[in-house]
């Protein structure tokens, strides 16, 4: 199959990669750039597990070719810390239990820091909105919303 | 017994195994490659039940890139995958799937070919040009009908299982009251997040096969494919990395874990297979699909007389590695915490053209106390008194314990409630969630037109169950420790649980410590993540290995510090005098030290820091809950909100307080899952309706009532050190039985729940059936 020449900015660092026009865009993300960070649960935009950022708004990667993002700044769970020093969110999962066994929680935090970069203030009916896109099947959510509260708070604090 | 001062257990420490998760830095099945790897797609059937005629694979093969296809014929020296060692159950080794299928085809999913290509784009597409000639066969759609032939010869109802105890009969003639219920509960699943997924490589050097993305149960597994693939246990090796949830259903041994294996030594390059979501739906196992007509006899005092259950387990299309476990324990937990002196029921085992069915978090208990909770409600109904009081007046006293529960046919293994206050759980339960203020105000909601109730369902679980497990801890020279064990980890935060059970037991810094788990080629012995044995099982190993450390560690430490070993103690992984906290110290790294090979220290020790310690016991851990849902109707739609759901639990001894609230409430959404929202459905034709996670409908953030726990410590069980029972399946079993009770309560009609899971549209046919809607 005929392949395209692309260009992909993941977490900063530009990816050029020969892709066929088929190869949904988690594949890409995950077997040709080498970010497995990203996870690939239903493979038909339900469960959200491929959230990613693009271009800052939170897409599932495996709705989407990966030559559909030919020139996007994609920002993925690889590049959510700085250094050690771990995004409020990160900390808020570990802090609050709200992960288990954390297959969904990358989807989970890329699609929170979407939500919150967007809208900082918004409102737990609309952050329970939001984030009832994504499915977790371990921890009952309860952790989730918690985790995601309390890192929006630090994230105003600044 | 509990130990006297808990420095570390219970506390909620943050989870060993969080770093990575939360990173992107996880090693899921997908994430693991090799160079030179083939990938592997399966065809399925797409007949529920069929003759196999021919499969034609010549354009497949000629699919650029496609390295070899296989069907039965390929493998024919292959047997069917077999049941766990200790579970074999001669009459029903004829029901075993094949890893390809042989002659027939019995449902929609079954494994026919499997193509190996270089990449698995290409093996996708390679299928769709495998032909096959198959002649459709009667489909057996349920268990409840007539059962058909599994093959010529062979009837499709694979067993007639009972349990019974007492008199039969008797109680049910000279009964005050009989209860009769007719009930059915979903096909329902784990449905983890990470679906399947299997690499096999063959070191040709070693002649070693290696599996990975192994799960649960690694060491029963290599056990299994050391029959099945005929090689030495030392040349078959599982390793398990990170599994996104198992839930019972992952990490059992499947037909493409065989293949990919197979595959490798054959073909000789690393073979990767990964499920597909769809394919997940109608390949993983499946469970909970029966249906019950049971009834329960009652005295003039409320008091139960005697239970009887003929229900039809539906097995779908084969019976795969645990035999008939799930109705087994259907039957042996039916009763439940209840004081039952006669007992019979009785179970077709069933297979149908459906996917095959096998134990999912709470197995065959979650069903029965469905059932046994629907009838003490209708009960209490019938006698007009309270339905807490019915219950407190057949709960077994603690002074009752140990209690035991023979069974009459032979073979049977007797149930021993190790230890437990059944009514002391509710008293607090009750108290804790202000059931009676809640009931009031409830009743006052009702008064002015909602449609809301309570319910609850009451129950003992099983956990621990042996034989034994082990565990071997070793501290190196920088004082890092090494907790290796043969447990598995599914999510539940294994490492957390045997780091902080090690902490405490050796005074060991929790930051210090790795815990491996799921590797055979590191430790020969290992007993996995099945049925809440974990914590039980190799913690009690982890609790006893730990201990032996620390008794090396003091002795050393006596003579480095000069001071006899009973007055030392050992915190955060340094040794100092109990008396004199802020004296001489001793290191664990400096005592390793001293313990090394060759050390001129070692005196007539044996070298290292390090012990290997086991646990045995022939009996189980019963840990018992009370559920309470809130629920609310609205009779528009039919859509039941639960709007409070709550957990009481009694664990014996809490490891973290935080883990454990964490299996609670996600066991207990997984339940709401079963109870309103989750079903594979199939059409009469065998047809699976539900193969997507649009149409199988997992609980989301919206849905999910905020769970409220009450975790107590009251029974520690006499069967292990700490007293420690399990925690992964308290939060699902009662679920479907508060539930049930919570909406009869809000449409005032007891008893009317008679199916799960209660979708909208169930809920307004029983709306409409009591005049309450369109």
């Amino acid at each position: 199959m005929e392949k395209h020449d692309i260009k992909l900015t993941i977490n900063g660092k530009v990816y050029d990669v020969s892709v066929e026009p088929r190869r949904t865009l988690v594949d890409v993300i995950r077997d040709q750039c080498g970010q497995t960070g990203t996870h690939s649960g239903c493979e038909h935009g339900v469960c959200g597990a491929c959230t990613v950022l693009l271009d800052g708004d939170p897409v599932r990667s495996c709705l989407m070719f990966g030559v559909q993002a030919n020139g996007k700044e994609i920002r993925t769970v690889e590049g959510l810390a700085e250094g050690k020093n771990l995004h409020p969110l990160q900390q808020a999962f570990t802090d609050n239990h709200a992960l288990q066994c954390g297959y969904c929680t990358p989807g989970f935090l890329m699609l929170a820091a979407g939500v919150l970069e967007k809208n900082p203030d918004i409102s737990d009916e609309e952050l329970v909105d939001a984030l009832s896109s994504n499915l977790c099947r371990c921890t009952g959510y309860a952790n989730i919303i918690t985790a995601v509260k309390a890192a929006a708070e630090q994230m105003r604090a600044g | 017994m509990a130990t006297a001062k808990k420095r570390i257990l219970g506390r909620r420490l943050r989870r060993l195994e969080d770093p990575p998760l939360i990173n992107g830095k996880g090693r899921f099945a997908d994430d693991i490659n090799f160079p030179h790897q083939l990938h592997m797609r399966i065809l399925r059937s797409p007949y529920a039940h069929a003759e196999l005629i021919s499969v034609d694979k010549t354009e497949a093969l000629k699919v650029p890139g496609v390295v070899d296809v296989w069907e039965y014929k390929d493998i024919a020296d292959l047997g069917p995958i077999d049941f766990r060692a200790d579970k074999s159950a001669e009459e029903l080794k004829a029901f075993r799937q094949y890893c390809l299928a042989k002659d027939r085809v019995r449902y929609v999913g079954d494994p026919i070919a499997a193509v190996f290509a270089e990449d698995p784009y290409i093996a996708e597409d390679a299928v769709e040009f495998i032909t096959i000639n198959a002649d459709p066969l009667p489909v057996i759609s349920s268990a409840d009908q007539e059962p058909g032939e599994f093959k010529p010869g062979l009837s499709s109802e694979a067993g007639l299982l009972t349990h019974s105890f007492g008199e039969t009969e008797r109680p049910f003639e000279d009964a005050y009251l009989v209860v009769e219920v007719d009930l059915r509960t979903g096909r329902h699943s784990g449905v983890p997040m990470e679906t399947r997924g299997a690499i096999g490589v063959h070191n040709k050097a070693s002649d070693v096969l290696e599996l990975y993305g192994a799960a649960k149960i690694p060491h029963r597994n290599r056990d299994t494919l050391v029959r099945m693939l005929n090689r030495a246990p030392a040349k078959i090796h599982l390793h398990e990395g990170h599994t996104g949830g198992g839930f019972g259903i992952r990490g059992e041994l499947y037909p493409e874990d065989v293949l990919v294996l197979l595959a490798a030594e054959r073909l000789g390059r690393p073979v990767k297979w990964i499920e597909d979501r769809q394919e997940h739906m109608m390949a993983a196992n499946q469970g909970r699909n029966q249906h019950h007509m049971a009834q329960m006899a009652f005295d003039k005092d409320g008091k139960i007389l005697g239970m009887k259950d003929e229900f039809w387990h539906d097995q779908g299309a084969y019976v795969r590695t645990h035999g008939a476990n799930v109705p087994n324990r259907t039957m042996c937990m039916l009763t439940g915490a209840y004081r039952v002196p006669s007992f019979r029921a009785k179970c077709h085992f069933r297979l149908t053209n459906k996917t095959p069915a096998a134990t999912y978090r709470a197995p065959g208990r979650f069903e029965s106390t469905f059932v046994r909770e629907r009838m003490m409600d209708i009960a209490a109904d019938r006698f007009g008194i309270d339905r807490i009081e019915i219950r407190r007046r057949n709960l077994i006293g603690a002074d009752e314990m140990p209690f035991k529960i023979s069974f009459d046919e032979p073979g049977l293994e007797a149930l021993i409630f190790d230890s437990g206050d059944y009514l002391t759980l509710l008293d607090k339960a009750l108290d804790h969630f202000q059931w009676e203020a809640l009931e009031t105000s409830l009743a006052k909601r009702r008064l002015n037109g909602e449609l809301v109730g309570c319910g609850l369902g009451i129950f003992v679980e099983e956990s621990g169950k042996g034989p034994v497990d082990g565990a071997r801890i070793s501290v190196d020279n920088n004082g890092d420790i090494e907790v290796l064990t043969g447990g598995a980890s599914v999510g539940q935060g294994f490492e957390t649980t045997m780091g902080q059970i090690t902490a405490e037991a050796l005074g060991a810094d929790y930051n210090k410590i790795t815990v491996i788990h799921g590797q055979t080629d590191r430790i020969p012995y290992g007993i996995g993540a099945h049925a809440a044995r974990a914590t039980v099982m190799t913690g009690s190993a982890v609790n006893i290995t730990a201990q032996k450390v620390k008794e090396k560690a003091l002795d050393v430490a006596s003579e480095m510090l000069q001071m006899p070993a009973d007055t030392l103690e050992i915190e955060n992984s340094v040794v100092f005098v109990a008396e004199n906290p802020s004296g001489p110290t001793v290191s664990l790294a400096e005592i390793a030290k001293r313990l090394a090979p060759g050390s001129r220290d070692l005196g007539g020790r044996e070298p290292n820091l390090s012990a290997e310690g086991f646990h045995n016991t022939s009996e189980s851990a019963f840990p018992y809950g009370v559920h309470f849902a809130v629920v609310k109707i609205d009779p528009d739609t039919g859509h039941v909100k639960v709007e409070r759901f709550m957990v009481g639990y009694d664990v014996g001894c809490v490891v973290n307080q935080m883990l454990l609230e964490g299996q609670l409430v996600g066991g207990c959404v997984q339940g709401i899952g079963g109870a309103l929202f989750e079903e594979f459905s199939y059409s009469e034709e065998g047809e699976p309706l539900a193969v997507t996670l649009a149409d199988y409908l997992l609980p989301t953030m919206d849905c999910a009532p905020k769970v409220e726990c009450m975790v107590t410590e009251d029974a520690p069980s006499p069967t292990n050190l700490l007293g420690l029972k399990g925690g992964g399946e308290g939060g699902i079993n009662g679920v479907a039985a508060a539930i049930a009770g919570a909406i009869d309560n809000a449409i005032g009609k007891v008893g009317a729940v008679t199916q799960l899971p209660v979708t909208p549209q169930r809920m307004k046919q029983i709306l409409y059936e009591i005049g309450l809607g369109e």
